[in-house]
């Protein structure tokens, strides 16, 4: 008995693991399994191996959602936000972290509310000074919203990297005859690196992801992003679900390599500031 | 150039960011209040009518199934992912050599964007005619798409959301799981305690407090849920997956009520704000540190 509990044990554990595994990647199995296959086949049978491989649908995909359009545009908009992002970010965790600032506390609990501000509590007045001004659908305008939101946890992020560098060293610089700018700008930021690069990486990724805002504020055909055009692809092609297929693995599959290559970052970011004690 | 002293300099450091948030999210949240108590159609200029939007959306049925929804919503995810997420650590405790791979397979859902899974899910797992719905309602039995009948959309959608977020809290259980003092867990096991022993009296005291900021994080975004319900119902069948977030967008972009749409935002806010006081405080040697 006393060595059967373990094992029953073990194999449950096993059983839950393969099923765990099983439920996390099916829906992708099935878009990788039906990709290559014909309308008619994939209504026939969702589950069965394709007997052709025909590009054909990954033609008619691009066309129908406007990728050649989107890619470019979800390139220029992560690429504000991360700019943005990390140029803010950077400057304003230094500035937390040495604690020069009269009322360092209170802004420091203002970044922390702004973590978990709701996204409705400003978007609606937000959206119609923007349409107001005429900058719907304009990237930069888009991308400094999406910056705005993204700043808190950056800002925490990097805060901790600034704070495990000692004040010695800021001192010596000063020393030295360092202003605060070359201080930042030549010792800090330097030894923030691994810190920058991870709060790159999650950012490009929340911001190439993210729905409501982009959505609500890149209108027009020319300003779609390549979620807004897959996204538009759906209903209109229910009936050619190869290529709906076909678009699906356009968008996952660059996603899931570079999560691949870059999920030891992406894993220290996500943990840094959720674990506690 | 007079040289700026260290306390200048660190102002100016300070400021984009700071410029940045309050012109984008602080500013347009005050806006937000001053329209919840007036008339404005997001174009001409707004008429104050004091508590008009609140009492109109008191009286509206539909604030109270979204407010339900939510609630709903809240109970499922502080009960299943987490529970999923937990055995779903512990696990990964005893595997060292597979754990990291594990890992990375149960986070692939939630790297992908919301865009993607909602249409992915509604059209090769829930559509009655392309779908895995379909081929089992044809093949083995009749069955009907979840997400065209009122009584369980909610709970298809729901599933869709805790199919993307479950690997979230794995990863962040593990990571704390993995604080836990080595000697603590061997003594543990050499005294002959089983899975269930060694997570209740060694892992689960380690990550209570990581337990209990996801619990407070999971109970604030399950308010503001938005995405995955907006893509894949807009709010339906017979607005049964309506949302607080869905209600106020319709609101602001459908019928252009601003004000209602902004006092919906105000409700949802304010049971957002009841679990961001927690965060806060609970972060509160974030402050100090």
């Amino acid at each position: 008995m006393a060595k059967t509990a373990p094992r029953l044990g073990r194999t449950a554990a096993n059983v839950f693991l393969i099923g765990a595994v099983l439920i996390a990647v099916l829906p992708l199995l099935l878009v990788a399994l039906n990709t290559f296959k014909p309308h008619a086949a994939i209504v026939a049978n969702p589950l069965s191996l394709p007997t052709q491989f025909t590009f054909a649908n990954f033609a008619r995909a691009w066309k129908g959602g406007n990728f050649g359009v989107g890619i470019v545009n979800s390139l220029l908009l992560s690429g504000t936000t991360v700019i943005v992002t990390l140029a803010c970010a950077s400057m304003a965790a230094f500035a937390l972290a040495r604690r020069q600032i009269a009322g360092w506390q209170l802004l420091t609990i203002y970044f922390l509310c702004a973590t978990t501000v709701p996204i409705q509590l400003f978007l609606f007045p937000l959206y119609f000074v923007f349409a107001k001004l005429g900058i719907i659908g304009n990237f930069v305008a888009t991308g400094l919203v999406l910056s705005a939101i993204n700043l808190p946890v950056s800002i925490f992020l990097l805060r901790a990297y600034v704070i495990s560098i000692p004040n010695e060293i800021d001192d010596a610089a000063f020393m030295d005859g360092a202003t605060p700018w070359q201080t930042f700008r030549h010792i800090i930021l330097p030894l923030m690196q691994p810190g920058m690069v991870t709060v790159a990486i999650l950012v490009f990724l929340n911001s190439w992801n993210e729905f409501l805002i982009t959505s609500t504020f890149q209108k027009g055909r020319g300003n779609v992003t390549m979620t807004l055009g897959y996204l538009s692809m759906n209903g209109t092609y229910a009936t050619d679900q190869g290529a709906m297929m076909a678009g699906a693995f356009i968008l996952v599959a660059p996603i899931v390599v570079f999560f691949l290559i870059m999920q030891r970052f992406f894993v220290a970011g996500m943990t840094a500031g959720a674990v506690k004690g | 150039m007079r040289r700026l002293s260290v306390q200048t300099s660190h102002y100016l450091f300070i400021a984009p960011a700071l410029i940045l948030s309050v012109a984008i999210v602080l500013l347009p949240a005050l806006l937000t209040f001053g329209a919840a108590f007036s008339d404005w159609d997001g174009i001409s200029s707004p008429s104050f009518v004091g508590l008009a939007n609140f009492a109109a959306i008191g009286n509206d049925p539909v604030f109270w199934t979204a407010i339900w929804n939510n609630v709903q919503w809240t109970i499922i995810f502080l009960t299943i992912p987490m529970g999923i997420a937990l055995v779903a650590a512990s696990v990964m405790m005893t595997r060292n050599r597979s754990a990291a791979i594990f890992q990375v397979v149960f986070l692939l859902p939630y790297v992908l964007s919301p865009v993607a899974n909602a249409v992915i899910w509604q059209n090769i797992i829930f559509s009655p005619v392309s779908g895995l719905v379909g081929f089992i309602s044809r093949t083995i039995m009749p069955m009907q798409s979840p997400l065209a009948n009122p009584d369980t959309a909610l709970y298809a959608v729901a599933s869709v959301d805790i199919w993307h977020f479950w690997g979230y809290l794995t990863v962040i259980f593990f990571a704390a799981m993995r604080q836990t003092p080595a000697d603590q867990l061997e003594a543990a096991f050499l005294e002959g305690a089983n899975g269930w022993q060694v997570f209740r009296f060694v892992t689960l005291p380690h990550i209570l407090p990581t337990l209990g900021l996801m619990l407070v994080l999971v109970t604030i975004f399950s308010f503001l849920t938005f995405d995955y319900v907006y893509l894949i119902t807009q709010g339906g069948p017979a607005r049964a997956t309506e949302m607080l977030s869905t209600f106020a967008y319709k609101f602001a972009f459908t019928s252009f009520q601003v004000g209602k749409a902004a006092a919906v935002a105000l409700v949802m806010s304010f049971f957002g704000l009841l679990a961001s006081i927690a965060y806060v405080a609970m972060s509160r040697s974030s402050i100090e540190a």
